[in-house]
């Protein structure tokens, strides 16, 4: 299964895309796809601090509720509106509709501690076994 | 089983320290014949005399008429012997009779949604300030001071455990929240909620206007609206529209009769987007796989049960049996059924103040407008403590002292009255008030000479 490429991968599931200051994080289709058709999503408010890898939300689907991790830290700059509408856009187009939020990072340096693509996609292929 | 854990004796087993045990035998009367324990107990009975009493008592606690249709049907042996269904779904007719509560609970307060009940009023109040802390990150409520003391005080035992800071809001002259303030005081945007009672403890109706509600609103304070008389609902605004973004409140007014303290109903609503915080049960309904009407229980993703560690609230039963009377009552009176209970309520009221300030020298202490309840100044150098007892001795429980929680009315009373006080009990009540209004006066007059 081919990660995309351009993204950083957490172990949690969430991929980040850096533009400049600011990263947008979604989670992966892998994620979904293990969680079943999703029907709410909570997520962090606009101007809230976030911590790497710290809980700060939920992903709610037909047979689970999972935490939502933080793949970086950083200030909450946007939130995928449409998401209340329609949460199921996480299921259909995970890595580009149905991003999450987006974050002015706290420090770009702490990217180093995610996965890119090929790590990425080893991990969910062992996981899997 | 005594062998099988290696004990000679039961006594042995569970020896009980010399020190903490009875010696000799317990001192209990002799076992009596059924007849005689029956008529013995009766005796004991007809001690109680308060139900003989004329009752001006609410404060939170209020007699309605309640039609014997409400009771011949929930006490039914399908209700009454149903504790909370753990197979819920099993309990179709519960949960529809749940899910018409929250009905009537989501229209009488103007609100999107509401639980399945929980303990009381005052819970309802704890639960909500844990949803709008939950809801904007802060760890601060402000409170009105006319907000039910009791309730402020559960409030607070919550608050100790979450760490919130709990600041209230000063009564103003005419027994209303003052709001002059409140600018300053949501400044720096630390509070979650702002707590409204209407009618307030004080009776009056205390329903923030627009201004205060674009000023709560601007800084991303929510607003909880309490109501502890429920029977207020057929009469006054919903909570909705004067702002509340959660409403609170005790539903004991519906059918619930008052016995010793309890036991109560809370409910909570709130609008669409907060309800995903709400705490407790609830009931939805859906179509099950034949296409038939059928009622699950929903959004539970909140609940101890189903992630215990991230569970918003300990709620995990509720009152399903007073919330059943709640409703039924609400069933049997209709709309127009309860508009008119709460217009007589009103009436009576009218009445009471009009009787009891006709005595000379007692006056009502607030200008506001009131539901179902008064606060009456008693005359100068008496206190409330002592007209109430000299009422209690004329067979009258005039009212509630408000100086039990507020210091500065040590000179006031609380007085309630519904549909079920009756003219001749508030004529009662002004005649013996204009006995003791006598008294004090000659008893000044002496002590004048």
């Amino acid at each position: 299964m081919a990660q995309p490429d351009g993204l950083l991968y957490s172990k949690e599931h969430e991929w980040l895309k850096v533009d400049g200051e600011v990263a947008t994080v979604g989670i992966t289709d892998y994620a979904q796809n293990s969680l079943g058709d999703i029907v709410y999503v909570e997520l962090p408010r606009v101007g809230q601090t976030i911590k790497q890898f710290a809980s700060i939300g939920v992903v709610e689907s037909v047979k689970a509720v999972s935490d939502l991790f933080t793949p970086i830290g950083g200030e909450v700059t946007e939130v995928n509106a449409a998401l209340e509408a329609d949460p199921a856009l996480v299921n259909r187009d995970a890595f580009g509709d149905g991003w999450l939020y987006k974050v002015k990072l706290t420090d770009p340096a702490e990217s180093s501690h995610l996965l890119h693509p090929a790590e990425y996609d080893a991990f969910v292929t062992e996981g899997a076994h | 089983m005594l062998r099988v854990v290696g004990a000679a004796s039961l006594d042995e087993l569970v020896r009980v320290p010399d020190a903490v045990a009875i010696a000799g035998p317990l001192d209990v009367p002799p076992a009596l014949p059924e007849m005689e324990l029956g008529a013995k107990l009766r005796g004991y009975a007809a001690r109680n005399t308060a139900v003989d009493y004329i009752s001006f008592l609410g404060a939170g606690a209020y007699r309605h008429y309640c039609p014997p249709v409400v009771m011949s049907l929930a006490m039914r042996g399908e209700f009454l012997t149903a504790y909370t269904p753990y197979q819920a779904e099993v309990s179709q007719g519960y949960l529809q009779a749940i899910y018409e509560w929250q009905t009537y609970i989501c229209r009488l307060t103007g609100l999107d949604i509401a639980n399945a009940s929980v303990y009381d009023g005052a819970t309802a109040l704890a639960e909500s300030a844990i949803m709008t802390v939950n809801a904007t990150g802060r760890h601060a409520i402000l409170v009105s001071a006319a907000v039910h003391p009791n309730y402020r005080t559960v409030l607070r035992t919550y608050a100790r455990g979450l760490d919130l800071d709990i600041e209230e809001l000063p009564i103003d002259a005419d027994g209303r929240t003052d709001f002059s303030n409140l600018d300053a005081r949501l400044a720096d945007k630390r509070f979650a909620a702002v707590v409204v009672q209407s009618p307030n403890f004080f009776g009056c109706v205390d329903a923030p206007g627009e201004r205060v509600q674009a000023a709560v609103k601007s800084t991303g304070t929510l607003i909880i609206g309490v109501v502890a008389e429920a029977m207020s609902l057929g009469a006054l605004a919903a909570p909705a529209d004067w702002g509340a973004d959660i409403a609170a409140g005790e539903g004991q007014s519906f059918g619930n009769p008052v016995a010793y303290g309890g036991p109560y109903v809370g409910f909570i609503a709130t609008t669409k987007e907060h309800m995903r915080r709400i705490p407790g049960r609830l009931v939805g309904r859906s179509v099950d796989n034949r296409g038939n009407t059928a009622f699950v229980l929903t959004l539970q993703a909140r609940e101890q049960h189903i992630r215990r560690e991230k569970a918003t609230s300990n709620i995990c039963t509720n009152q399903a049996h007073c919330a059943l009377v709640a409703t039924i009552y609400l069933a049997a009176l209709g709309a127009t059924g309860l508009r008119r209970a709460a217009v007589l309520n009103l009436e009576r009221t009218a009445a009471l103040a009009a009787t009891v300030t006709a005595v000379p020298g007692f006056s009502r202490a607030f200008a506001a407008p009131v539901f179902n309840e008064v606060v009456v100044r008693v005359p100068a150098g008496a206190t409330a403590a002592q007209v109430l007892a000299e009422l209690q001795t004329q067979g009258i429980l005039g009212g509630v002292d408000l100086g039990r929680w507020y210091p500065q009315l040590a000179d006031c009373i609380l007085l309630n009255a519904t549909e079920v006080t009756t003219v001749a009990e508030i004529d009662a009540l002004g005649a013996a008030l204009a006995r003791f209004a006598a008294q004090e006066k000659s008893a000044l007059h002496v002590a004048s000479r």
